[in-house]
């Protein structure tokens, strides 16, 4: 159990390209991130739970769906940590730990609406399918 | 057949004022890097004689590395010129002769690039010892 | 055949701990030339020393090598003792076998071959050390200081005090520098200006120093003790010699929208203009951007108003060459441009403000009159915002921000805090901050004193979006302790900006060929034990430019900067390096190559006359070299066609001797 935790988080590490261990703990990916209130856990929090190896509750949770790959967190990081990179290396560990898509591509047209933002629909693209 | 790690023979000639204390820099913060690396110190790179970098290849050595001030900032104001000039003829002469461009190098660690100069010295280790020992300019009368 | 002895330097564990000392030791022993090879507890120690000393005379030895150390340390200390015990200074080589061995090496077996190895090698070289004598340079009594800030002021008035004649350079108009712009200072909250303005007045009376304001050095050229210094005097168009201060141009020019940088842009100066009421020299300059005389030759209203006929309109710039023993850089500091943090929409309001701008409209003599209002409406602001940590601790973008900790934001943006819920207690005041670091007297109590008894929000977390709506700032943030997403409508956000070297230092880095860090930041010859020299002999450091630093830390590095030139200057005699050239004339063959590549024009040519073998006399023409202007570098060795050039202390033989230990 203790060996399959270890091998899912580096291989969370590999598929992100991210380091955890250069977070600072200053919380602007946490000030930054317009979905925080939908969150149950916050980027900030998906940074240093990675790095303890505490991904059960990241990987069961909803936040990790909420997340709009918008980058800004991204972006704005002072030390290049790219917290919206692990989120998405987490997505897609669940999804391919289940064999199977949370949303197949055919329901995805149902679901749009007009106002959507394109950038939002190919994020959904790259969140929802393997 | 019995095989022994290779293990090869460098030379680093390391200008006293940057490179010398950038190597220092390097063993006060514990920054390891391979133990082949034998470092000569000058008061600047432009004192190394093209001749110091043929005996060492002629003594055995699989490569020499020179690093000095980084260009513009050299103590002595322009010595690091020459260092470029005259290894960039040397370097093509040795290439002339057969032994392989990535035995020499010119690299500028400043004195405060304790990190710059271990990661040069391991990836140069690395390199020359993948190209193996260096037999073209041995002299093997300077063998014991 | 020398006589060697080999003393092989525990230092505690830090070489004992990778290297089998006891080895090392009995391995040099059987080297050419070695009489004894011996092993110590801490070769530097009195003891250790005194061990060295005993065993020269004992054994008569002729050169020593101590397995040690980086030379860069102790062998200065090794020389002493040579010379202690009556052996030429210059015959002792160092093995560096902490630095470059014990501490980068992990495992006993390699590190004690390599220690061999470099041990050898120093063997080899002093086997062919010749003893050396350093000749003398004189020293011109006379230190120059770059910068007149604080540091700047407190170098030369303490220089001065010893007695020195000391010449200030300062870019700007008048001296003064960044505290001059200050409000108020931390942690007592005196008043800048009354604690900085008797300064500026003390070093303009003062009759040691020479204040060239409006100035810029161009040209450095010689060595410790005998540089050679070019300044720039750049026209002002007003004789500083007749202008009396009386500020009557200043009022009556016409040109009165000139961005006035002394208050950082937030209000207009006049075209002809003395940058703020304390400034020395009190002068008028002119601003030849936006004079409406210099640019089209109609106006002159300056020169009529004018009542001393000080107003010079075909002043140029002057070039004066001065000579100086020791050189002061205090070239000091800038806030980083705010322009690339788009998230905090600096560029996008005015009501975006970084700390120094702050520091001005809360002064008293600032756009405002010390009245806090917002830059764009003049409203008073009742939400203020402060984010720390704006482009420091910063690796993400090296064009964006630094790398490292700007030291001095905490402190101040918990004395605007602090002076803000004081003059202010209806406005609600945020700080945003990563870590807040205090070291320092009182710094602490300073801060918490903010939290506790004036009631300053402070929250963990940091801004991640400002966004301007109406005459709101939306600010959103994170609050980590509570777990939150903060969303407050600010009317003020203070940017606690990264502070930079000024950009004068690189270029004069490159004339003082002193070493700089990759931040510009001047490096110093020892981080701990030589904080404030440069590791060019002559030069020294003084406040910001070798590191972010406070007003009190400032001043006493200019203090300790001072000190250094005074010891400096109070002696006659400067001992040069003896590791110089030296031109065997027998087989110099008169190229004049060697002459051509010397950076310092310490070779020159002359025509002697030699008795040949066969009796008669020939006259050829040698390379000499002036030992006093020589430095050691050795480029002329290598350009040496016939082999006749040599650098004493580094010989060709030596260092091919080195090479073969090596390669054995």
């Amino acid at each position: 159990m203790e060996n399959k935790n270890e091998r899912r988080k580096e291989q969370i590490l590999r598929m992100s390209g991210v380091n955890p261990k250069k977070c600072m703990r200053c919380g602007k990916c946490s000030g930054t991130c317009p979905s925080y209130d939908e969150m149950e856990y916050h980027p900030h929090q998906f940074v240093s739970m990675v790095e303890s190896g505490d991904l059960e509750p990241l990987m069961s949770s909803p936040s990790i769906y909420k997340c709009l790959s918008c980058f800004a967190c991204v972006d704005r990081c002072p030390r290049n940590v790219e917290p919206a990179k692990l989120i998405e290396a987490l997505r897609l560990t669940v999804i391919r730990e289940k064999g199977a898509n949370h949303l197949l591509a055919d329901q995805i047209p149902a679901l749009l609406d007009e106002e959507m933002p394109q950038q939002a629909i190919v994020s959904a693209m790259r969140k929802y399918s393997k | 057949m019995q095989v022994t790690e290779y293990k090869p023979l460098i030379v680093a000639f390391c200008c006293n004022w940057c490179s010398y204390a950038g190597a220092d820099l390097a063993g006060n913060n514990r920054l390891a890097y391979p133990a082949d690396v034998k470092i000569i110190r000058v008061p600047c790179s432009c004192r190394v004689n093209p001749t110091f970098i043929l005996r060492a290849f002629q003594r055995g050595a699989d490569g020499v590395i020179i690093c000095g001030c980084h260009p513009g900032d050299c103590h002595y104001t322009s010595g690091n010129y020459y260092t470029r000039r005259r290894m960039a003829l040397l370097f093509s002469m040795l290439d002339y002769l057969g032994i392989e461009r990535e035995r020499t190098r010119v690299e500028w660690v400043s004195a405060a690039e304790g990190a710059k100069f271990a990661a040069t010295m391991n990836d140069f280790v690395s390199t020359v010892a993948a190209l193996g020992e260096n037999k073209r300019l041995e002299d093997l009368r300077c063998k014991k | 055949m020398q006589r060697i002895g080999v003393f092989v330097c525990h230092c505690g564990t830090n070489i004992a701990g990778t290297v089998d000392v006891k080895a090392v030791a009995e391995a040099l022993q059987y080297e050419p030339g070695v009489v004894i090879s011996k092993e110590y507890q801490y070769m530097c120690s009195q003891a250790g020393q005194d061990l060295i000393k005993e065993a020269i005379k004992e054994n008569n030895l002729t050169g020593i090598v101590v397995c040690s150390c980086s030379p860069r340390m102790h062998e200065a200390t090794f020389r002493k003792t040579a010379a202690a015990a009556g052996l030429n200074p210059y015959m002792v080589e160092i093995a560096n076998i902490r630095e470059q061995c014990s501490w980068v090496h992990k495992d006993i077996p390699t590190g004690t071959e390599k220690a061999i190895i470099l041990g050898k090698a120093a063997v080899a070289k002093v086997n062919l050390n010749a003893p050396l004598t350093p000749g003398e340079s004189p020293v011109t009594k006379r230190a120059l200081v770059i910068g007149g800030g604080i540091a700047g002021i407190q170098t030369a008035l303490d220089i001065a005090d010893a007695g020195f004649p000391v010449d200030i350079v300062e870019t700007k108009p008048t001296i003064g520098g960044k505290m001059a712009q200050l409000d108020k200072t931390f942690p007592t909250l005196d008043c800048a200006a009354c604690i900085l303005t008797p300064k500026m007045v003390d070093v303009a009376q003062n009759d040691k120093v020479r204040i060239f304001s409006y100035s810029e050095v161009t040209d450095v050229s010689g060595f410790v003790g005998n540089f050679e210094v070019t300044i720039k005097r750049r026209a002002r168009y007003v004789k500083e010699d007749i202008c009396t201060g009386c500020g009557l141009c200043t009022e009556k020019c016409p040109q009165k929208k000139v961005p006035n940088e002394f208050n950082l842009g937030m209000d207009n100066r006049r075209a002809i203009y003395i940058p703020f009421a304390q400034a020395v020299p009190k002068v008028a300059t002119i601003d030849p951007d936006y004079c409406t005389m210099l640019k089209s030759g109609k106006c002159g209203v300056c020169s009529k108003v004018c009542t001393v006929g000080a107003i010079d309109y075909q002043a140029k710039d002057e070039y004066l060459t001065e000579k100086y023993g020791a050189i002061v850089v205090a070239t000091g500091f800038n806030p980083i441009s705010m322009e690339k943090f788009d998230e905090f929409a600096y560029s996008q309001s005015k009501d975006v403000i970084t700390s120094l701008e702050l520091e001005r409209l809360m002064n008293a003599a600032g756009p405002t009159g010390g009245t806090l209002l917002r830059p764009s409406d003049g409203e008073h602001p009742h939400t203020i915002v402060f984010v720390q940590c704006v482009g420091s601790r910063c690796a993400s973008c090296a064009e964006k921000g630094k790398e490292y900790c700007s030291k001095i934001c905490c402190m101040y943006t918990a004395k605007h805090a602090m002076l803000i819920r004081d003059k202010y207690p209806d406005t609600d005041v945020y700080v945003f901050y990563i870590d807040v670091r205090t070291p320092g007297k009182n710094f602490d109590e300073f801060y918490r004193r903010a939290v506790e008894e004036y009631g300053v929000h402070y929250i963990k977390g940091m801004v991640g979006k400002v966004s301007p709506e109406g005459n709101k700032l939306k600010v959103r943030a994170s609050d980590l302790i509570d777990g939150k997403q903060l969303h407050i409508d600010a009317d003020l956000v203070v940017l606690a900006a990264a502070i930079e070297p000024d950009k004068s230092a690189r270029p004069l880095a490159t004339m003082l060929t002193a070493s700089m860090d990759t931040n510009d930041f001047f490096t110093e010859a020892h981080p701990k034990l030589r904080p404030v020299e440069s590791p060019t002999a002559g030069v020294f450091l003084s406040g910001a430019c070798q590191g972010p630093k406070d007003i009190p830390e400032t001043v006493s590095q200019a203090g300790a900067a001072a000190s250094k030139v005074i010891g400096l200057l109070c002696k006659d005699k400067l001992t040069g390096n003896p590791c110089v050239a030296h031109s065997d004339e027998w087989m110099c063959n008169g190229c004049s190559t060697c002459e051509k590549v010397c950076p310092y024009g310490a070779i020159t040519y002359q025509d002697k006359e030699f008795r040949m073998p066969d009796r008669t006399v020939k006259v050829r023409r040698v390379a000499s070299v002036n030992e006093a202007v020589c430095q050691g570098c050795g480029a002329c060795t290598v350009a040496c066609m016939s082999g006749a050039m040599n650098l004493k202390g580094f010989t060709n033989q030596q260092i091919m001797a080195e090479v073969d230990a090596i390669c054995k």
